[in-house]
């Protein structure tokens, strides 16, 4: 069995007193953190029952990586993330009945009900979704990012991904693209790597032959950090300081933070061969939700009836989104062929009105 | 009215297209400073600068998948593939992300792109270098496939490409790049799935696109010596196809032959086969036939590539078949 990362090897910084803004920021996120908890639970026992069909990636473990940087963005920032995307989501705004109606397969998803839980999409609230194919976004992320200093913006990216992704053609690809560019000035993209330790079950050491994947950047000119990824007060200043570098100098940036999936890589994933009970125990010792709470009440900001409360309000939403879900209607038959084409003069371009598109004669 | 080639239609699209919309840029390999590898891209780089006419790396699934992103954002880029062949590299950016995320996403994102350059075979580039990818980029919904015969239709479907808000596959073919032919000066673009006939005639119809068109004419004009009148099609798009068009000529002629420079099986003719068999059935009065790119990967030798490749011949033999003069 080969030993898992503690994440706390790299933790370099020493935690330093709040300032006001960090401190008002840490008690919103830390609602949000424990909200997705809340509503992964739940997605998890819902797959069970049969409400959720296809795969389910939950998040449960890893909420300081995206809540750290997604904390630190502007409104019309933009980002990018594979399959695991759930409380990206959440965390940018979107209404978690909305999510948990795309993960139901109704109308009222996020996606109409079209995407399903590695699709979701929010681009009002600057999400450029959630990708199925293990490194596909990545090419797309930095095209966007392109895009957004071709236009003239000071918006960046985020481009989220996971250890597993590196060892794809289409990680390599982009990141030489990003280099490139970014020393024009033309690629304001923040890669975050969410090193969970494991590309479903094999892990960074059976996969990667270096596995400092924030070095790995190294070779593409792109500067990068590796960090504690369990701390979301660490995260934050580490994306706050990031990304303003970013979108000050157009060129882009690597960040690789250390995190642990508590649940499984997918519902199917029942009996974890590949890692034991006491790894995930030690790794859960580390939980990012009782991190933030203990730094909170540390700081005198975090009372019990608080965070009774914090819980509290969490399952309210949840059960709320799941109600939502549950009485939404599933998408009408005529969506089936809606969103294939453009919708200018779709029946003429696309030949739906073909027999060919029906099947039937 | 000007006289221009098939290379010089493509650019003067490219180039009126980029005058009035900035949102369009061109993306490639060796598109701007070597000029293009067959000078569709002449001289643009000077005119538009280097962000605009992006030169990148030997670097298929990177740039195609770039290009995806940048049009989700907004923009229009134009892709230039050195030959198709080199798309398989960027097979599952186009396949998975650009064909299927306004559907996946829930209409909330276009992408607003095109990919051109040479599809086929015919210049003793071998088993590589000379596919006819055609139908394997028509059989996924999302895309738009465009196959331009002519100067005229090589400019105004591209300029309808550009403006499309959905993917295009955009097949042009090393052999008509030096062809000329009059281009409408005007503001000039043509729809997608909109065939042409481009001979009229009584005797049998023949469907074909892009470099085959020209083969099916002279087929025409041999035919036309033996007292047959050929009627030819020219597809110009596979996806959307133009079966109203097809199907309203075989009504007439009663007999049809599908010609592709691909491999037989499971090929555009396939389709287009089995939908004039779908629609006009009762009109036929003899099989449908197929004139197809031999079963084999392309060789080098010029005797045997010309063995592999449809010829006027070919089509003739099939047109004699299909009215039972073989």
């Amino acid at each position: 069995m080969v030993q898992y990362v503690d994440t706390r090897s790299v933790k370099t910084a020493s935690p330093r007193d709040l300032s006001r803004d960090e401190l008002a920021a840490s008690l919103e996120w830390y609602g949000k953190m424990v909200l997705a908890r809340r509503f992964e639970d739940e997605a998890e026992r819902e797959f069970r029952r049969g409400k959720i069909g296809g795969y389910l990636h939950v998040y449960s473990g890893q909420e300081a990586v995206a809540a750290g940087f997604l904390s630190a963005i502007r409104p019309d920032d933009i980002f990018f993330t594979a399959y695991r995307d759930h409380a990206h989501a959440i965390f940018r705004g979107a209404a978690p009945g909305a999510v948990m109606a795309e993960l139901f397969g109704k109308a009222t998803g996020l996606a109409k009900g079209k995407g399903g839980s590695m699709h979701l999409f929010d681009v009002a609230h600057g999400f450029y979704g959630g990708y199925g194919i293990v490194g596909g976004h990545i090419p797309l992320a930095t095209g966007a990012a392109y895009a957004l200093r071709y236009q003239k913006t000071e918006r960046i990216c985020l481009c989220f991904l996971g250890d597993g992704a590196m060892n794809s053609g289409s990680f390599h690809e982009p990141a030489n693209l990003a280099g490139l560019w970014g020393k024009q000035g033309l690629c304001p993209i923040v890669y975050i790597v969410e090193n969970n330790q494991y590309a479903m079950g094999t892990p960074v050491e059976r996969s990667s032959a270096v596995t400092n994947l924030a070095g790995r950047f190294s070779t593409y000119a792109i500067d990068n950090e590796r960090a504690d990824g369990m701390d979301f007060i660490e995260v934050r200043r580490l994306a706050e300081r990031v990304v303003r570098r970013v979108r000050e100098t157009g060129g882009s940036y690597a960040v690789e933070l250390l995190t642990y999936r508590f649940a499984g890589h997918g519902a199917a994933d029942l009996f974890q061969p590949y890692r034991t009970k006491e790894e995930i125990a030690q790794a859960r010792s580390r939980d990012p939700i009782t991190i933030l709470e203990d730094r909170l009440r540390a700081a005198g900001a975090l009372t019990d009836e608080q965070v009774k409360r914090v819980h509290a309000d969490a399952e309210r939403a949840v059960t709320e989104a799941v109600r939502f879900a549950e009485e939404s209607p599933p998408p009408a038959p005529e969506e089936l062929y809606k969103d294939v084409y453009g919708a200018r003069d779709e029946d003429e371009k696309t030949g739906t009105r073909d027999r060919g598109n029906t099947g039937t004669r | 009215m000007a006289e221009l080639t098939y290379r010089d239609a493509l650019r003067s699209a490219l180039i009126e297209e980029m005058d009035h919309d900035r949102r369009v840029v061109l993306i490639g390999e060796d598109i701007g400073v070597y000029q293009g590898t067959f000078r569709v891209t002449a001289d643009l780089l000077k005119r538009y600068g280097p962000g605009r006419v992006i030169d990148t790396p030997i670097s298929e699934l990177g740039f195609v998948g770039a290009a995806i992103g940048m049009a989700m954002l907004g923009l229009r880029p134009v892709v230039e593939v050195m030959t198709w062949n080199f798309s398989l590299l960027a097979m599952d950016q186009i396949v998975n992300n650009a064909a299927k995320l306004r559907y996946f996403s829930g209409g909330q994102v276009n992408v607003p792109m095109v990919i051109r350059g040479p599809n086929g075979a015919g210049v003793q580039l071998s088993a590589q270098h000379s596919q006819s990818l055609e139908a394997t980029y028509a059989h996924f919904p999302g895309l738009y496939v465009v196959a331009p015969a002519t100067p005229a239709e090589a400019k105004g479907l591209l300029r309808t490409a550009i403006r499309s808000d959905d993917p295009v596959i955009f097949l042009e073919n090393a052999a008509l790049y030096g062809m000329k032919g009059e281009v409408p000066d005007s503001d000039f673009a043509l729809p997608f799935g909109k065939a042409a006939v481009a001979r009229s005639g009584r005797d049998v119809t023949v469907v074909a696109y892009s470099r085959m068109v020209f083969a099916a004419l002279t087929a025409a004009e041999q035919l036309a010596a033996e007292g047959i009148e050929a009627e030819v099609i020219n597809l110009r798009c596979l996806r959307p196809l133009d079966t109203a068009t097809i199907v309203e000529s075989v009504s007439r002629t009663h007999r049809a032959v599908v010609v592709q420079e691909q491999w037989k099986p499971f090929g555009a003719a396939a389709e287009i086969a089995m939908r004039i068999y779908e629609d006009a059935f009762d009109q036929l009065d003899a099989p449908v036939e197929r004139v197809t790119g031999a079963d084999v990967p392309m060789p080098y030798a010029r005797t045997l590539e010309v063995r592999a490749v449809p010829h006027e011949a070919d089509i003739v033999a099939a047109v004699k078949k299909t009215l039972g003069k073989d």
